[in-house]
This record gives C-alpha cells, sequence and structure tokens, in this order.
C-alpha cells in the first residue's frame, strides 16, 4: 500500500500524518483516503471527484496529477499548492 | 451592546460595543486567514453560521455555539456528483420561517435548505435543475445566487435573487418557481435585447417585514421597489448620486423606509466624489437623503460590497452597520442621523450581519 502523507488540517481531520492507503492512481488513492476517512470529503476532491486547483499531490517527490500511476511501496504527499508572488 | 459579525478575507471577526458610544472591540476571531464570506447568527436558536472558503481545500459552512469556541462542520453543502460544475462558494444563509429552516445561497447558482438548524443541508432540486439554468449568465461575482427573502409566517413563500440572472418566486415552498422581473431595465444589453425575461443583475433585494408584499431592490442600475411581492417593480432612484450600489436595508417599522449605499458604476465602485454617504428615503423611494454625519467626507473611495451593510433594531432607534473593503466598519444608533467608526484595520470586509 502507499504511504500517503499529510499537513495540517488534513492530518488532523484524518487523526494523523501517516496512512497507508491503497490504489493504482492517484485519484484512486485520494477516494480510498476518502472513504477511510469520510471527515475530508470534499477536502482534497471536489464534488466531481476532481483534485482541488490548489492542492499539490506529489508521487515519491514528482508532482503528480489524477492519472499519475501509484505503486504498492510508493510515498504520495498531499499538501497545499504554494500560490501568490 | 451590539454584536456584529464581520465576514473578512482573513477570517471572521465579532465586535461587540456600542454603536452610540463608538468602542467596539473584537471578542472572537475565527477561521484566521481564510475567507469569510458571510456569518449570522440564527436569532431562534442562538447557533452562530459561517461561509468559509478555503484557498486550498473548498467552501463549507460551519456551525458553532461560540464563535471563539470549536466549530462543526455542516454536512450537505456540495453540488450533485456527476455533474460538471463544483460549488464555489456559499454567498448568504438566512433563516426560513418554519422552525430549524434555514436557507443558503451560493455560486454557481445553488439554493440550499437545511431543516435542522444548519448542521445538514439538501439542494433544492427544482431550481437547481430549473429548465431555464442553461441560459443562466454569472455578474462579475460569479453566478451567485445572494438574497433570500423568506415572506413572515408563511414558509411557503420564498424569493431568492441571482445575479446576473434576475429574481425568482416560489409559493410552494420551494416545489416550484418562477422569475419575476418585469419592470427591471437591464440597461448594460442593447434596446433591442432586453426581451430576455433571465439577465438580470439584481445586487441586493430586502423584504419590509410589516408588509411583506414590499421590496426594495439594488440592481446593477437603479434602485427598484415592488408592492406587489416582487411581481412587478418600478424605478425609484431618482435622486441618487449613483443607480449602482450592493447592499440595501429597510426599517422593519416602517416599510417606507429604506437605505442604500450608492457607489460609482460598474467601472469604479467607489463612493462617489472620495465622499461616504448612506442615501436614506422615508417615502418608499420618492425621494432620497444623504446621511453623512461622522462619515468620511473627502479623499475616501471605498467599496462596500453586497453583504456588508445589515441593521439591528427599528424606528428612531434603528442602529444601521457597514464594512467596507479597506477594512473599516461603521456604525450609527439613531437611524443614520450620525455615525461613528466602530473598527478599523480590518482585513477586507466582505459581509456584516447584527446578532
Amino acid at each position: 500500500m502507499a504511504q500517503v502523507t499529510l499537513r495540517a488540517p488534513l492530518s488532523e481531520l484524518c487523526g494523523g500524518r501517516s496512512h497507508e492507503i491503497e490504489g493504482a492512481t492517484v485519484s484512486d488513492v485520494l477516494a480510498a483516503l476518502e472513504h477511510a476517512h469520510p471527515s475530508i470529503a470534499g477536502w482534497v476532491l471536489d464534488e466531481q471527484g476532481r483534485i482541488r486547483e490548489h492542492v499539490n499531490v506529489f508521487v515519491n517527490g514528482t508532482h503528480g496529477v489524477a492519472e499519475t500511476q501509484v505503486g504498492p511501496d510508493d510515498r504520495v504527499q498531499v499538501l497545499p499548492a504554494i500560490t501568490g508572488g | 451592546m451590539a454584536e456584529l459579525l464581520v465576514g473578512t478575507k482573513k477570517g471572521l471577526f465579532r465586535l461587540e460595543g456600542d454603536a452610540g458610544n463608538g468602542g467596539f472591540e473584537v471578542t472572537a476571531r475565527a477561521f484566521a486567514g481564510q475567507s469569510v464570506e458571510y456569518a449570522m447568527r440564527d436569532p431562534r436558536s442562538g447557533r452562530y453560521l459561517a461561509s468559509v472558503t478555503s484557498w486550498f481545500y473548498g467552501p463549507k459552512i460551519w456551525v458553532t455555539d461560540d464563535p471563539a469556541g470549536e466549530w462543526q462542520q455542516a454536512e450537505g453543502i456540495a453540488l450533485p456528483e456527476g455533474e460538471e460544475q463544483a460549488l464555489e462558494r456559499i454567498w448568504v444563509i438566512v433563516p426560513g420561517e418554519a422552525d430549524g429552516v434555514l436557507y443558503a445561497g451560493g455560486a454557481p447558482g445553488p439554493l440550499f435548505e437545511s431543516r435542522d438548524g444548519g448542521v445538514t443541508w439538501e439542494l433544492n432540486r427544482p431550481l437547481w435543475e430549473h429548465p431555464t439554468r442553461s441560459d443562466w449568465s454569472p455578474g462579475a461575482g460569479g453566478l451567485c445566487l445572494h438574497t433570500i427573502a423568506p415572506w413572515p409566517g408563511d414558509p411557503q413563500k420564498l424569493l431568492v435573487a441571482i445575479s446576473a440572472v434576475g429574481v425568482w418566486l416560489s409559493d410552494d415552498g420551494g416545489e416550484t418557481w418562477r422569475h419575476s422581473n418585469t419592470g427591471i431595465v437591464p440597461e448594460y444589453v442593447p434596446e433591442d435585447a432586453r426581451d430576455n425575461p433571465i439577465q438580470h443583475c439584481v445586487h441586493d433585494v430586502r423584504r419590509a417585514p410589516g408588509r411583506p408584499e414590499r421590496l426594495f431592490m439594488q440592481f446593477h442600475g437603479g434602485v427598484y421597489r415592488s408592492d406587489d411581492a416582487g411581481a412587478t417593480w418600478i424605478d425609484v432612484g431618482e435622486g441618487l448620486p449613483s443607480d449602482f450600489g450592493f447592499p440595501v436595508v429597510v426599517d422593519p417599522a416602517d416599510p417606507d423606509s429604506a437605505y442604500v449605499i450608492p457607489l460609482i458604476g460598474a467601472e469604479d465602485r467607489t463612493t462617489p466624489g472620495g465622499t461616504v454617504q448612506v442615501w436614506e428615503t422615508r417615502d418608499a423611494g420618492t425621494s432620497w437623503t444623504a446621511r453623512g454625519e461622522g462619515l468620511p467626507a473627502r479623499d475616501a473611495y471605498l467599496t462596500v460590497l453586497r453583504e456588508s451593510f445589515d441593521s439591528h433594531g427599528e424606528g428612531e432607534g434603528l442602529e444601521l452597520y457597514f464594512g467596507a473593503t479597506s477594512g473599516e466598519v461603521f456604525g450609527s444608533a439613531d437611524a443614520g442621523e450620525s455615525w461613528t467608526q466602530v473598527a478599523d484595520h480590518l482585513p477586507p470586509v466582505y459581509s456584516v450581519r447584527t446578532a
């Protein structure tokens, strides 16, 4: 299972920073994370299942998108985008 | 002692004080760093509700009994899955007439209803799925449902307004809706294109509680009044320094009394001539009088947004409060005769509501 790392406030909503989640793509992993922790429903993915515009997901340190493949030993980091100047 | 809930670009501020003596202070802050578009206190339950849009994590409604304490995220604030659009923000939250009922409006044009005091919400499907919806166009602030005006004592009657679509009426508790923009002139479209009944950039509507069929509207260009529950509208903006503005407030004690804050038109949106004035009518819009004693009289180019003007009490003791995107909040304890600055140096003010 992928190792998913969260920052506050997501980590607070999910009861911790680190979570083992199964999924073949970033989209699958985030949906499974939401399923395991309904308290973040609507926070990372909008109601249409899209990653929110200002949330970044990295897979093994590389910026990922919804379709990015995720392996069982991969590291998935979810964090707010650096926005502004 | 007055309690103001001020939604800003950087969180919610509760101010408490006395408009007659100035001296307001911040007694609670919540949602630091997040946009609080709107906050209100339900007078029936005492519960506070806030609309918050995180730049990162999207729009939510939160509820609490203590704005300085913990807030609980409300459920159901989302558009139906499987559609193209996602909820962008919640503009307004209003108590309904039935026990425990509240309404919330947002972008891109949804109306939500709660039957449990704001803890859970459901989308009003008849309006969301209205056959005309594909023809709805947004205003500069997005396709926003910003006005919800229940009918005192009758939970079946409801008026909502959407920019830039117009007024919608329901007589069956939101089961069916009809647009009602007769008499409103959208001068921002060519004359021969004004037949479209749903292209009206309504900015705000307030109902006179003592005569519910009486409504005042600040339109994108013009101030209007309805004496027939919104069926038709007549222009009553003659005498104002500008036909543009956002909020309108009514005096609950007098259906002929209303207040607006004119701004130079859509291309500028600041107080005319650098002078801040609230304009009052006591004769249902036949004439208007400037009320500016105590307000900045020169070099003051303020923008007062749609939800940033509210009242408390009525008649001679009517208290008025408004906030500006430059961070000031002003108050009057004598129905607009005189004003004091009750807060300064706040973040840009998005909404002001009395509690």
